[in-house]
């Protein structure tokens, strides 16, 4: 009786132990095959890795009923029943990849984005300050991306057949008013931010989200940076100015706090380097800048900016009408505020929050005059006192309805103040306007991944302006779709209302809200750091702001200062179009350490709008624009360079000498410039420098924006640049405590 | 004959079970010798794949997780791009809490965990390098308290400064004694059991020695 049972026991031990099945077969993800893919009989130590074509095979001591799995990176894991009685298994296995934010289809159609989240995308901040010819300044650098034009004589940015006021800046979330310094004729302002405030940079050049509103053509999103890295003191020496700052971190590294002041003062520069205008005053900037971040346990971070700014200056010109004896005098002081206060958090697992206060104030102080033989002419004497005042509050409630699905809704209030005094000493009078506004908008969006490949995102806002009692509904709708691996088509849609601009509705309230209409279509390829896009788009604008002139008594219509209509004539009855093409490839590899990317935008508008008698190409649209930004950085040596050339083909101007059907039919000359810069990084005692050269206009091209014609049409004058070109040296220089570093050596003491 | 059949099930079972153990100690060891040959991120991939299916077979052992976990961060640094870093490193981040939780406040799980971190720079240096390379150092930190012996705490923090730019902070200089230290912590270590992490001391002569190129 021993016997058999110790038999039967051996037998079954070895039959346990060594009747091997065979599993081989082929892994594919529907198409190709995948290498790499682990395969194993679940609960054991029986596996393998598939080959390169796909194919795998091993042998598997368990017995009866098992289950095999294939797992691998980034796609849904395969288990499959089998079973395991000595007869070889053959298995083909198809595994789908799994919904990945990484991987899944972005919205692309209109949107440049830049946060650090979406690496394959466009634009970083350190993008915008090595970008030559920028000059360090966003806006600088984003007119080298494709439907911007090649505005020198205004600021903003004017995109695709749109005026500067149609693009509105946004931080965290909150209309900036005036982001540009205040206007001067016919000499462009930079922007008041820096680009290291923000850490990333979105631009929309049509189609926007329903979030944001009030910008017939386009948004820019600017999100400031959270935390400081470490705690550091920044010291800035240049040829038009000082900086210094200092933010510090606390010890727990949840809360900081930081200052900043700059002082810029023109007059060294200009005394070494001559310029086409006589300044009376220099260009004068003092800006003070305080922030203050505060994290909390559930990832919230609270945010205060708040900045100050001076600004001043002076210029003098020959007055085209008599350039011998006559002078014409700008002066400016402007003061501004800005402050930001945002928090932004979760409420729990599926809600997040994002709440918002800002306030801004601007007031500018102008003195027009006029000399003669370098007398004042008491008569000609002007002064305007110009103001205004926003404040808002801004609320955004998000709820995740899925892996990277989202709700979106919210509200935004706010207040209004405009105010413009014009004073005529001379006879004594002084002509006061001003208006409050109540402006309140809901909106809702809803971001819809259907799966990896498809992403469908509708919106509405809906908005009222009470200086006009006014409502309107703006629908909005994105969508993308995934063609391939890496290419992707993009769709946007939407209704887009901006309020009159404060020169119309400070004499006129009886208007409506001016209206654009667009429609984007976008294909994007994005493969092995080369970025490829193609964008076509169309667009309508409606009721826009239309104030008949007769031009023959009026000689320079497009002044920003200009308020020589009639307050009766204002109407919403201007329209126009603009559609076009644009292409863009960007590489960041094939050449080493190099960065480059070549835009080309072709665009077709007509508008009557502002004093035009009819529908024409506007003097801010050139029909074919070009870019060219090259950028290389030498490791070994330290050192960086950039180039940038761009060029646009001559833009229409007002040519008062033509009859009205000839109206801006003119083209100035083409548009070229070259930009350079270059950067070295190197130590000073213990600081981190920078060394900065920057060269605008190294070919010294002549630029041409416009015309100014004598009262008789008899003379005219170019409008161009103040000075050829303009140069810039710089030293930035950082002290910083690493406590990493420090940590590390302590240890080693 | 109730109690011999009772014997021998009971033996039977003591032998599976006996040899279950054996076969872990085995087929650990046979793939732990395999790390040394590995060199591309496609025979890391393998390993990682034979780590991570023995890890779900010993949910209770934290080695087979710690060295899914060290395959896969090898993976970053031996030819993985862009955003697959940030996939693989998410995979080993959750291998690393898996094997934390069953061994915690162990040093070389908080030195991989360093290692994952600061692979993570690699998807982009200029955005990344400050925040996740402190990050990084924090952790190191963090396994250097606890021992402050580890030869691998010390060569990471070498490696890190090693290949770091002069210009933030890091070079050849800098790394030098960081990885002296770490080689003489290698000298001294012996591993608790042959399947204990035992790896990087060839790696760290080879640092050091191109330390010396006066390059």
């Amino acid at each position: 009786m021993k016997k058999p049972l110790l038999i039967f026991s051996a037998l079954f031990f070895s039959i346990s132990s060594f009747a091997q099945t065979k599993i081989s077969g082929k892994i594919t993800d529907g198409k190709k095959p995948m290498v790499g893919v682990s395969i194993a009989v679940k609960d054991s130590y029986d596996g393998t890795s598939s080959n390169a074509d796909g194919s795998f095979s091993f042998e598997t001591s368990e017995k009866g009923d098992q289950i095999l799995v294939a797992t691998f990176i980034g796609f849904n894991s395969v288990e499959q029943k089998i079973n395991c009685n000595g007869t070889p298994i053959v298995l083909n296995i198809s595994m789908k990849e799994k919904f990945n934010e990484l991987k899944a289809v972005t919205i692309s159609a209109g949107s440049f984005d830049a946060s650090d989240k979406k690496r394959a995308t466009v634009f970083t901040p350190l993008d915008i300050v090595t970008t030559a010819g920028s000059g360090g300044d966003i806006t600088g650098a984003l007119k080298t991306l494709p439907g911007t034009q090649q505005i020198g004589n205004q600021e903003g940015l004017f995109v695709r057949g749109g005026e500067g006021r149609e693009t509105q800046t946004f931080i965290d979330g909150m209309l900036v008013r005036n982001p540009y310094n205040t206007s001067v004729p016919d000499i462009s302002q930079r922007g008041k931010f820096n680009p290291f405030l923000f850490k990333g940079t979105s631009f929309s050049s049509g189609g926007y989200s329903a979030l944001y509103g009030q910008g017939l053509s386009s948004a820019l999103v600017l999100e400031t940076k959270d935390l400081p890295e470490k705690t550091e003191t920044n010291l800035s020496l240049s040829s038009v100015g000082l900086g210094i700052g200092h933010n510090h971190l606390f010890e727990k590294e949840n809360m900081s706090i930081g200052a900043n002041a700059g002082y810029f003062n023109l007059s060294p520069y200009y005394g070494l380097i001559k310029q086409n205008i006589e300044f009376t005053k220099m260009p004068e900037n003092k800006t003070f800048e305080l922030n203050f971040r505060k994290k909390f346990k559930k990832h919230g971070i609270l945010k205060f900016y708040g900045y100050a700014n001076e600004n001043s200056l002076g210029i003098k010109r020959p007055d085209i009408n008599d350039a011998a004896h006559l002078k014409s005098l700008f002066e400016l002081k402007s003061t501004y505020y800005y402050s930001n206060l945002t928090y932004s958090g979760s409420l729990n697992a599926n809600w997040g929050i994002n709440a918002g206060a800002s306030f801004s104030g601007s007031y500018d102080k102008i003195n027009f005059g006029e000399f003669y033989n370098n007398n004042p002419i008491d008569s000609a004497n002007k002064n305007i006192n110009s103001s205004n005042s926003l404040s808002q509050g801004r609320i955004v409630f998000t709820r995740y309805t899925g892996a990277l699905s989202a709700l979106r809704f919210g509200a935004e209030y706010q207040y209004a103040w405009e105010y413009a005094q014009i004073q005529l000493p001379n006879i004594n009078t002084n002509f006061t306007n001003q208006y409050f506004d109540n402006y309140a908008a809901a909106f809702v969006e809803d971001e819809i991944y259907l799966n990896n490949k498809f992403v469908l995102k509708p919106g509405v806002r809906a908005e009222y302006s009470s200086i006009i009692n006014k409502t309107n509904a703006a629908p909005r709708l994105s969508l993308a779709y995934r063609l391939g691996r890496n290419s992707q088509l993009g769709f946007a849609y939407g209704d887009f209302y901006e309020k009159p601009d404060r020169k119309y509705l400070l004499y006129q309230h009886n208007l409506d809200f001016e209206r654009a209409t667009h429609f984007v279509l976008n294909y994007q390829r994005i493969f092995n750091d080369k970025t490829f896009r193609i964008e076509a788009f169309y667009k309508k604008y409606e009721s826009l702001i239309l104030t008949p002139l007769d031009l023959n008594l009026v000689q320079n219509p497009s002044n920003v200062y200009a308020t020589n209509f009639d307050p009766k004539n204002i109407s919403n009855l201007g329209s126009g179009y603009a559609q076009g093409l644009e292409f863009f490839l960007r590489d960041k590899k094939t050449i080493k350490n190099c960065d480059y990317w070549i835009d080309y935008s072709y665009i077709d508008t007509k508008r009557q709008f502002s004093y035009y008698p009819i529908s024409v190409q506007p003097d801010f649209a050139a029909t074919h624009t070009a870019n060219l930004v090259f950028k290389q950085f030498f490791p070994k040596l330290m050192l960086g360079y950039g180039v940038t050339y761009s060029w646009a083909s001559g833009r229409p101007y007002y040519n008062p000498t033509l009859p009205s059907s000839k109206f801006m039919s003119d083209r100035t000359m083409d548009y070229n410039a070259l930009g350079m810069n270059a950067n070295y990084l190197t130590h000073v005692g213990k600081a981190f420098t920078v060394l900065v050269l920057g060269v605008s206009n190294v070919l010294g091209n002549q630029q041409i924006f416009g015309y100014h014609y004598s009262n008789d049409g008899t003379n005219r004058e170019p409008i161009g640049l103040t000075a050829t070109r303009f140069l810039f040296v710089g030293c930035f220089m950082s002290w910083g405590v690493d406590r990493r570093q420090q940590q590390v050596d302590d240890n080693l003491k | 004959m109730k109690k011999i059949i009772f014997a021998v099930t009971l033996l039977f079972i003591s032998i599976t079970a006996f040899s279950q153990s054996e076969k872990y100690m085995q087929v650990m060891q046979q793939n732990i010798a395999l790390l040394d040959s590995a060199k591309s991120k496609d025979d890391y991939q393998k390993l990682a794949n034979k780590f991570e299916m023995i890890a779900s077979k010993e949910q209770n052992q934290w080695l087979p997780f710690y060295y899914a976990a060290f395959c896969n961060q090898m993976m970053c640094y031996n030819g993985l791009k862009g955003d697959d870093i940030d996939v693989v490193c998410d995979k080993a981040d959750v291998q690393l809490a898996k094997a934390d939780s069953l061994q915690p406040k162990n040093a070389e799980i908080m030195v991989l965990k360093a290692r994952v971190t600061g692979a993570r720079v690699m998807v982009s240096p200029m955005t990344r390098g400050a925040k996740f390379g402190r990050k990084s150092g924090e952790i190191l930190q963090q396994a250097i308290a606890i021992d402050s012996l580890n030869p691998r705490a010390y060569l990471t923090a070498g490696q890190a400064l090693f290949y770091t730019p002069k210009m933030f902070g890091g070079g050849k200089e800098k790394a030098k004694p960081i990885l002296q230290k770490s080689a003489d912590c290698y000298n001294k270590f012996q591993p608790t059991t042959p399947l204990h992490p035992n790896w990087g001391k060839g790696f760290c002569g080879y640092l050091l020695m191109q330390c010396e190129d006066k390059k």
